[in-house]
């Protein structure tokens, strides 16, 4: 019992960054149609940041706000340079483009920074850990959950109070329509991206302080991961974003704590097996989109 | 001066000419229908005069202000908006929220905070409904929400798509009742409308659009008078 909690607070970390990085997908996602693979390089930026700024003698609370601020610039700066001018293009134009932005900036960090691992300096206090009622739990477990949880309150009261929220969701549903009203296209677009990169440089530090490392490609396999929590939680839904960054997360921790030792290596294997079977029974997702197939202009 | 006036308009859809140079003037304080067909260009011109599809030639003035190539999200806060066809609530957002964004693009506070007495008092079931998901409403009532949201922007002229289009006999009075009720509250407005007989019924005036082109013009009793208008024009029924 006690193995199996000590594994649902590792799930709930993980599955909480799986949905930090969904969600930032799904935020663009739903306003644009572009499925911005270039998102786990805002996780990159964010990543050498914290490490710069360790390496300059920062103190960690004022690194991570930094962290966190660069992924938002860059993700706004990536939908001004790169997506803007396809904006009107069709949805394999935009990913083609979201892949060259990818492959650019992962080349950029591998020739001026470096092709390998860097060491971030963290708090000690991240890598100690709690006794709470006979588990052990890791302080960056806690921490993520915890950031997860303030992110996606934070987020939901901009979507439903904040005009800008409540505007980013009428574009998300009928773009042409919300013009009408006034809404500027390039405004929600622009905040659209800055929201996901704040869940993009909120996800990197949680990432990072799991792993103390930063290398040109650290942000490939969870926004992958990422990806797929999106598509398992419904394309472009933002409950769904959060649903299956969470099933995911469970998933995996799940399936590596009590699969027998013979059958690891089959893990990711099995793994997406489940998420295949949840989306044969729910195609749309385990929260569908309300308002995928809306016309947009 | 009118209040618009446009000249030589065109739109295309790639080979497609939708309409081909279509001239008309509203004046402040009319009602102004286009009557046609499906596919005599009525939403086109529309569209195109607000933005949302691109004018391939010819001139829109609003106000004294040429706004042919204006986007669409410049044109609420100038006063002009547009209803569009089918009505096209955002139905995943909350009736209150669906106003509130109808006067995105406004920054008066005190003409904000009247435009809400004013929807609220025009469509009293939109107040008690303001909770409730724009989705879960009827049909109806999303045509007054559309128009509600419309309004909120305190617009000088108002574009109405097809507000009469699959509503219930009964509910279609009440749409046109509104659009008098509007005009004399010193709205001006251009109705799209299939429904002829009521169209001409609260109009001062009528273009008649057939394949892309304004085929007949006149005053809404000319128009009535020319009774044949429906089988000529239209296709009849």
């Amino acid at each position: 019992m006690d193995l199996f909690l000590q594994q649902t607070t590792n799930a709930l970390a993980l599955g909480g960054t799986y949905a930090l990085l969904a969600l930032g997908l799904a935020v663009v996602f739903s306003i644009m149609g572009l499925i911005n693979f270039a998102h786990g390089e805002l996780m990159t930026i964010s990543g050498y940041t914290l490490m710069y700024a360790g390496a300059a003698g920062l103190p960690f609370a004022v690194s991570v706000p930094l962290a966190i601020l660069a992924a938002m610039v860059a993700a706004v700066a990536m939908e001004r340079i790169a997506f803007r001018p396809v904006r009107n293009g069709s949805g394999a134009t935009m990913l083609i483009t979201s892949f060259a932005v990818a492959m650019i900036l992962q080349v950029l960090f591998q020739n001026l920074i470096s092709a390998r691992s860097q060491a971030v300096l963290l708090p000690a206090i991240l890598s100690e850990s709690v006794h709470v009622g006979g588990l052990i739990i890791g302080v960056n477990k806690i921490v993520a959950i915890a950031a997860t949880v303030v992110m996606l309150i934070f987020l939901d009261q901009f979507m439903s109070k904040q005009k800008t929220g409540i505007a980013m969701r009428a574009a998300a549903e009928d773009f042409a329509v919300a013009r009408l009203m006034g809404i500027r296209a390039n405004t929600v677009i622009a905040g659209a991206f800055a929201l996901s990169g704040l869940l993009a440089g909120v996800a990197a530090v949680l990432w990072v302080s799991q792993r103390a490392s930063v290398d040109p490609l650290m942000g490939f396999t969870p926004v992958l991961k990422a990806f797929i929590a999106a598509i398992l939680g419904g394309l472009g839904s933002l409950r769904g974003a959060v649903a299956g960054g969470f099933a995911l997360g469970f998933i995996e921790v799940y399936l590596a704590a009590f699969l027998p030792q013979h059958m690891q290596e089959f893990r990711d294997p099995i793994g997406l097996s489940i998420v295949v079977l949840i989306l044969l029974v729910r195609p749309n997702g385990l929260v569908p989109s309300r308002v995928l197939g809306a016309i947009k202009v | 001066m009118p209040l618009l006036s446009v000249s030589g308009l065109q739109v295309r859809y790639g080979a497609v000419e939708a309409v081909r140079g279509v001239d008309f003037e509203i004046n402040e304080g009319e009602i102004v229908t286009l009557l046609g067909a499906n596919g005599a260009g009525k939403s086109s011109t529309l569209n195109a005069l607000v933005g949302l599809v691109p004018v391939a030639g010819g001139r829109v003035v609003f106000d004294g202000e040429d706004i042919t190539d204006h986007a669409p999200e410049r044109l609420a806060p100038m006063g002009m908006t547009l209803s569009p066809e089918g009505r096209r609530v955002f139905g995943t957002l909350t009736v209150e929220e669906n106003l509130r964004m109808g006067a995105y693009g406004i920054t008066d506070k005190a003409a904000i905070s009247a435009a809400w007495e004013r929807v609220f008092d025009l469509f009293p079931i939109l107040h008690e409904r303001r909770a409730q998901f724009a989705g879960t409403l009827s049909g109806g009532q999303q045509q007054m929400l559309a128009v509600g949201r419309a309004l909120m922007s305190g617009p000088r002229l108002l574009l109405l798509d097809e507000p009469s289009l699959g509503l219930a006999p009964k509910i279609v009075e009440q749409v046109f009742d509104l659009i008098a009720l509007l005009r004399d509250q010193g709205v001006t407005l251009v109705v799209v409308e299939q429904n002829v007989g009521m169209a001409l019924e609260v109009a001062d005036r009528g273009y008649v659009l057939s394949g892309g082109e304004i085929t007949t013009r006149g005053t809404a009793r000319e128009l009535a008078e020319a009774g044949d208008l429906q089988a000529a024009y239209l296709g009849a029924d």
